[in-house]
């Protein structure tokens, strides 16, 4: 395997909200006061290697965008780091900020990402030319590279995003993404707001780049089709924490996890033959808030397979056979032998 | 009675706006059988909703039915006076949104805000409605209903408060609840949940839905039929197993044909060249030809629907019936 590119190490990363003067005075009287702090990612490790797409996955509050903004360098990690080439993505001692150019992030919403009041051409040339990547004089050069890149005309640097189809737009937030000629690009949901004709574009198209810039991805999604379809690894996360961890088609063929064979259960097919209408299976239950996350493992409530241990053990995401690796006390695959 | 529940023809609703006058339901015709779950399918700006919306009457000035008729059990509602549309929303047929946090007053506590619904068709004492909403949202899997009637709409969660609108719309037992995209903005655990319980509902209670959607998939494990829209207009209807095995219409085919399910891993999807046209300009004759690998000159003059047994379509170019 190629050498890591991105190493996350243990990283965690809390939100707690500023306490009220009133909660902040009836703690100094010794009053209990609630803890309303959220693990939205909790002590996650995980390397992505050079050309590789590593997926993620998971439910909404599962922390997988957090995760990616950890990456990313939008959010400070609580504790561990985030590596990219050995270096940390986040600098500074007191108040850290992102110290590298090498990874860029792509949003859901391609409404509220681009800047309605900039042209095109400007969105695509302000990063590299702030960071010194390239001249002033190059710009309109490089921005057409880029915007032909993602198949879009020349012209279209001349003019604003409202003038563009919420496909357009996405992919001119890729552009400006590349244009950073970054070595990794944190995807969140990329193709979710899209139509499903527009869908098949935009996963078409980085399918092609990636073809062509050799290009390393991390892509958040929570739409397994897509990420079966684009991905070479896939991570699943549930309330904060890596449950598991392995290759696209070992995953979807030969889940580990409990949570993950129930996930991949609870998607509906496309039906096209035969009466029997049921293509999926629901999960029992619902998924508890991230404010109390149950005791033990975490996905033990909804869990046809958990006894006494999972109740107040956490799993350790551990080796298992063909590389595979899963936070789980009762697999459904072998462990390593 | 005999006959289709609902009989919607020649459906046709215009939004004014600054631009020019956008057409976003133009000439739909379908029919619900009593008891049927008929899925909607269309990406957005296709008119899919507006078609719900304008069953109902929902539509808002300056937009306006301008033509056509939608018949519920024999009875025109194109037309009907506001107060006449009040007493059948809710009652005949209920609509379910997308989005249950703005569906849900949150200052009102659940079984209170459930029970105006009951208040507004009839008059009926607290505790037997209080009774009833108990009843419906034991139905629809609130466990412990009784006791959660107290609390608001923010003490539940996304699932929980989409069942709190699905139970709504049963409580008065209407024969046809329309429901536009309710599973889209929740998770796919919480969503086979509800499409469980929205099939089991609908076969014990006998009411027939309008499942509208952008997810074929979805549609494929709950419809028994299917409507295809594409620029405000009806192109392809059947039953669904036959629809989605053999499409007529190329852009039916183009949907199923991109969805990743169908492709090798990694290998690129096939794709529908450009994107929607724009409801203020739409092309002459067929509004999907530009889009269309089909396409030739036939294709300037909009087809009319050809009808072959329960399937009809509307397209020059059809692809050709499966040899069985």
């Amino acid at each position: 395997m190629s050498p890591a590119i991105v190493e996350v190490r243990n990283v965690s990363r809390r939100f707690a909200p500023t306490p009220s003067i009133g909660e902040r005075i009836a703690g100094l009287f010794g009053a209990y006061v609630e803890n309303r702090t959220v693990h939205a990612v909790d002590r996650v490790s995980l390397d992505i290697a050079s050309g590789e797409v590593l997926g993620l996955v998971g439910e909404s509050g599962c922390g997988k965008s957090t995760l990616g903004r950890v990456i990313a360098g939008i959010h400070p990690p609580s504790d561990g780091e985030a590596f990219i080439h050995g270096e940390p993505v986040m600098g500074g001692q007191r108040r850290r900020v992102k110290t590298t150019t090498r990874v860029q992030m792509i949003f859901q919403d391609p409404f509220g990402s681009l800047d309605p009041r900039f042209r095109i051409g400007a969105t695509i040339a302000e990063g590299p030319i702030a960071h010194g990547l390239i001249r002033r004089a190059e710009a309109r050069a490089e921005v057409a590279r880029w915007l032909s890149a993602v198949g879009l005309p020349a012209d279209a640097a001349d003019r604003f995003p409202h003038q563009f189809s919420g496909g357009q737009r996405q992919r001119i937030a890729i552009a400006r993404a590349l244009a950073m000629q970054p070595d990794i690009l944190v995807c969140d949901e990329p193709v979710a707001s899209l139509d499903v004709s527009i869908q098949a574009q935009i996963i078409n198209l980085f399918l092609k780049l990636r073809r062509e810039l050799n290009l390393t991805m991390l892509f958040i999604s929570h739409d397994l089709g897509v990420i079966r379809h684009i991905c070479d690894r896939v991570a699943i996360m549930y309330l904060g924490r890596i449950v598991e961890l392995g290759r696209t088609e070992d995953i979807y063929t030969r889940p580990a996890h409990h949570y993950t064979r129930a996930l991949l259960d609870s998607v509906p097919k496309l039906v096209t033959t035969g009466d029997d209408l049921v293509s999926f299976r629901p999960i029992s239950g619902e998924l508890p808030s991230p404010l109390a996350p149950p005791p033990g493992c975490h996905f033990h409530l909804r869990c046809p397979a958990a006894d006494a241990r999972c109740r107040s053990e956490a799993p350790d995401l551990r080796d298992l056979a063909d590389g595979r690796r899963a936070a789980c006390h009762h697999p459904l695959i072998d462990d390593r032998t | 009675m005999s006959g289709p529940l609902l009989v919607v023809d020649g459906l046709t609703t215009e939004f004014p706006t600054r631009a020019g006058i956008v057409r976003a339901v133009r000439e739909v015709s379908f029919h619900v059988e009593a008891g049927e779950i008929l899925g909607l399918v269309g990406e957005s700006g296709s008119g899919k909703s507006v078609t719900g919306f304008s069953i109902l009457g929902l539509i808002d000035p300056p937009g306006r039915i301008t033509g056509g008729s939608v018949r519920l059990a024999g009875r025109e509602l194109v037309g009907l006076p506001a107060r006449d549309l009040r007493a059948m929303r809710g009652r005949e047929i209920a609509m379910v949104f997308q989005d249950p946090a703005a569906t849900l007053n949150p200052v009102l506590r659940i079984g209170d805000q459930m029970a105006l619904a009951i208040h507004a068709h009839e008059t009926v004492g607290a505790a037997a409605a209080r009774a009833r909403v108990a009843e419906v949202l034991t139905l629809v899997g609130i466990p412990d209903a009784a006791r959660r009637l107290d609390a608001y709409p923010h003490q539940f969660s996304g699932g929980m408060r989409q069942r709190v609108a699905i139970a709504t719309a049963l409580l008065n037992r209407p024969k046809l609840i329309i429901c536009d995209e309710p599973t889209t903005a929740l998770d796919v655990s919480v969503q086979a949940q509800i499409l469980t319980e929205m099939r089991a509902l609908a076969r014990d209670t006998g009411t027939a839905l309008i499942w509208i959607s952008h997810d074929l998939a979805t549609v494929s494990s709950l419809a028994s039929r299917i409507i295809v829209m594409y620029a405000g207009r009806v192109i392809e209807e059947g039953p669904i197993r036959q629809v989605l095995s053999a499409p007529r219409h190329p852009y039916t085919r183009g949907l199923l044909d991109s969805l990743p399910a169908k492709a090798v891993a990694g290998k690129d999807l096939m794709q529908i060249p450009g994107a929607p046209p724009s409801m203020l300009a739409l092309p002459p004759g067929c509004a999907f030809a530009p889009r269309c690998l089909r396409a030739d000159a036939a294709c300037d003059a909009e087809p009319t629907p050809t009808v072959a047994g329960d399937r009809r379509w509307r397209c020059h170019h059809p692809h050709a019936e499966p040899t069985s």
